[in-house]
């Protein structure tokens, strides 16, 4: 590697065109998880670099709690279309029919409940591995989480009782009913995913960007206000230059104040940002010190 | 700072004692890299628990709800952060004496080993154990961090005498890349800023160490090494008779045009192109992913290695490994186990238990089985011959691992002699 200076950026992109590699070549049925948000756009593009010129080896899969934004949706239809690749989409409002999620109101948060349609879903199509964008950096379960993460015929992850991975040899063996779940990013962080958006030029929802929207102030946070999020008697809307630093569930999903219009001054303002990802935008994430370890454990990707 | 920075990644092996959790945060804090919410959760667990006053930094890499109501490290917890020059991937080990297998886990991959000792304690047990694990991992850079030198009082004798007697034992195990650094973790000495207190070190402080130590032939950069990872044969109109190998380049480089041999085969041929999704490239290197093309066509498949070398791989059925054990069921002789080494997968037995090593006197002892964190010689046959370099002078190809087919569990870490 003399001639060539590999960048971090160059050393993190092979290792996860590597991992894909070895999902697809060891794992019978495997799957890519796809949100159309930007870790997952970033994987796709990854996916790209694994497989040209040949066609992804697996499925795109969506698990679509109904409460994502609509141009994030609109991104995620978009690039698989672009792409051509197949795209599962399967919604939480199908488990809520079936009686598999029972809600305690219509409007509550949805990320834990995914959980429940991602477990139906790998039984219904028979995945024995999902690839999925979280990263270590995002949060402190996650920074104890193997590449390769196996979960029981409960989809269950056991903290306490993982696999060594050692080198860049994976054990990617299950039994029937046993899936793993597979992170090619996990060694990312949130700024090398914006410094590889803005290298690869990548098409994102520009609801990333700093635009001007109505959002109302609750719980320490900023809340969009939207369809499932109106303000509440004594609550006033204002209009705020904002961003979305994550997209998920729109009812619990806080955008950052921002005048960040591309992926270059949001990489500026990463760098001297004081608020972790996750700590800034995600209330479901603070109601306890091990909510995201809970999820996990009952199958959350 | 994206066009140029490189990825270094390390491990730190010490107790709490020594102080790692204060150097972790010291390094994480004076980087600006704890955020402030990550510092606000801490410091409300630190008050809950009756910490006194003092905000325990172990809780930022405990992440498991287990470690922070035992006050135990249980895993490697990975931590990232970066400086203008470099991005770091920090692999965190617990120090307990039957953790042995976490840290051969996180030297795996590291590019350097931390090793952390009390200034006033010297070199223990617990630093030779490391020190093994870390040269038996084959980690090529270590860094002994003499740290407390505020509780002797800054003594540059003390220093001395530490290293002196940790260089004579580090000799004996073929390191040679190391660097001793005085510092105090607590007051800030010699970690990111140089400190007042220790004026007569010479040398960098850790950080600056951690920044421009040179990693570039961390990989054999000599001997081209490429296992076929999967073969693509996109079948469609435009790329009706391309078949590519895609893989990684583990070790060397290889260009258009040069000549190959695939093993085990041993058949020749030469490459044709290196494609990539961003073009064809006229040279590629390790540790770059690569699809190769070829000019003529032979029956390659997932398991066969590329080589282009004065030096070739063996390969063979019969080889003898330094082994560590990794799994509370321990080893049974008579049973087949599986390897998983390159991008090939083959039953193996375990021939012959040479010795197992103590880690903490290097004494050989014959053992009968090998129980979790036990470190041993052993001779192994496999079913299908593998193409291996020695661990030595090939991280990639001279490791393996070993897989119990019954659980599916990798029960052990083979690096091959």
């Amino acid at each position: 590697m003399s001639n060539q200076p590999f960048t971090h950026l160059d050393v993190l992109e092979s290792e996860s065109i590597h991992i894909m590699r070895e999902v697809a070549a060891e794992c019978k049925n495997p799957a890519l998880l796809f949100s159309g948000g930007k870790d997952s756009i970033v994987m796709l593009r990854l996916a790209e670099k694994a497989f040209r010129p040949a066609r992804f080896p697996f499925p795109l899969v969506h698990i679509d709690t109904e409460h994502n934004f609509p141009e994030v949706i609109a991104c995620r239809d978009k690039l698989a279309s672009d792409l051509g690749e197949r795209l599962i989409v399967r919604s939480l409002d199908g488990s809520i029919k079936k009686g598999t999620i029972v809600l305690k109101n219509a409007d509550q948060g949805r990320n834990a409940f995914q959980s429940v349609t991602l477990l139906e879903t790998i039984a219904e199509f028979g995945f024995d591995a999902c690839i999925g964008g979280a990263r270590r950096d995002e949060e402190k379960a996650r920074a104890k989480e193997r590449i390769f993460s196996f979960r029981d015929e409960f989809g269950q992850w056991d903290p306490k009782n993982q696999r060594p991975e050692l080198w860049d040899t994976y054990n990617t063996r299950v039994h029937a009913g046993e899936n793993i779940r597979v992170f090619p990013i996990s060694n990312w962080t949130e700024m090398d995913i914006w410094e590889y958006i803005s290298r690869e030029k990548l098409y994102i929802p520009d609801i990333y960007y700093a635009h001007e929207r109505e959002v109302i102030r609750r719980d320490n946070g900023i809340l969009p206000v939207s369809h499932l999020v109106q303000p509440r008697s004594g609550e006033t809307v204002e209009k705020l230059m904002v961003r979305f630093r994550t997209v998920g569930d729109m009812t619990c999903t806080c955008p950052v104040e921002s005048h960040a219009r591309n992926a270059q001054e949001i990489i500026e303002e990463t760098a001297i940002t004081r608020i972790t990802e996750r700590g800034a935008t995600r209330m479901d994430d603070q109601t306890s010190e091990a909510s995201m370890e809970l999820r996990k454990k009952e199958g959350y990707f | 700072m994206s066009n140029t920075t490189q990825l270094l990644r390390f491990i730190t092996a010490g107790s709490v004692d020594d102080g790692k959790s204060t150097l972790i945060g010291r390094l994480l804090h004076d980087s600006k890299s704890i955020f402030e919410d990550q510092l606000s959760a801490i410091t409300k667990t630190s008050e809950r628990r009756g910490g006194m006053g003092a905000v325990d930094l172990s809780l930022l890499t405990d992440g498991l709800q287990a470690e922070r109501e035992q006050g135990i490290t249980i895993d490697v917890a990975y931590r990232y952060f970066a400086t203008p020059k470099r991005k770091f991937i920090i692999g965190d080990t617990p120090g307990h004496e039957q953790y042995t297998r976490n840290m051969v886990t996180a030297a795996s991959t590291a590019n350097l080993a931390i090793i952390l000792i009390d200034a006033r304690k010297g070199v223990l047990t617990q630093t030779r154990r490391h020190t093994f694990i870390a040269s038996l991992v084959g980690v090529p850079h270590i860094v002994l961090a003499v740290n407390k030198m505020d509780m002797v009082g800054y003594s540059e004798e003390t220093f001395d005498a530490i290293c002196a007697e940790y260089r004579a034992f580090a000799a004996q195990l073929g390191v040679h890349e190391m660097t001793c650094i005085p510092m105090s973790a607590l007051n800030g000495d010699m970690v990111v800023e140089r400190g007042e207190n220790l004026n007569w070190y010479q040398g960098s402080p850790l950080l600056e160490l951690l920044e421009n130590v040179v990693i570039d032939h961390d990989i054999n950069t000599t001997d081209f090494r490429y296992p076929v990872q999967w073969v693509c044969r996109p079948q469609t109109q435009e790329y009706h008779d391309f078949r590519g190998y895609m893989g990684r380049i583990e070790s060397g480089e290889i260009a258009a045009g040069d000549e190959i041999t695939i093993l085990p085969s041993g058949r020749t041929t030469k490459v044709k192109e290196i494609v990539t999704y961003d073009g064809n490239l006229q040279r590629a290197y390790a540790p770059q992913s690569v699809t190769l093309t070829l000019t003529d066509e032979i029956d390659i498949s997932r398991g066969d290695m590329f080589v282009k070398s004065a030096t070739m791989p063996q390969a063979s059925k019969e080889f003898e490994a330094m082994l560590c054990w990794l799994s509370e069921s321990p080893l049974d002789l008579s049973r087949k186990y599986i390897i998983k080494h390159t991008t090939r997968v083959v039953k193996c037995l375990f021939a012959r238990l040479e010795y197992r090593v103590d880690v903490n006197t290097l004494e050989q002892h014959n053992s009968a089985t090998l129980n979790m964190n036990d470190i041993a010689r052993v001779a192994m046959k496999v079913q299908q011959p593998l193409v291996f370099d020695s661990y030595i002078k090939n991280r990639f190809t001279g490791s393996f691992i070993v897989i119990d087919e019954a659980t599916n569990n990798t029960v052990a870490a083979g690096m091959i002699i």
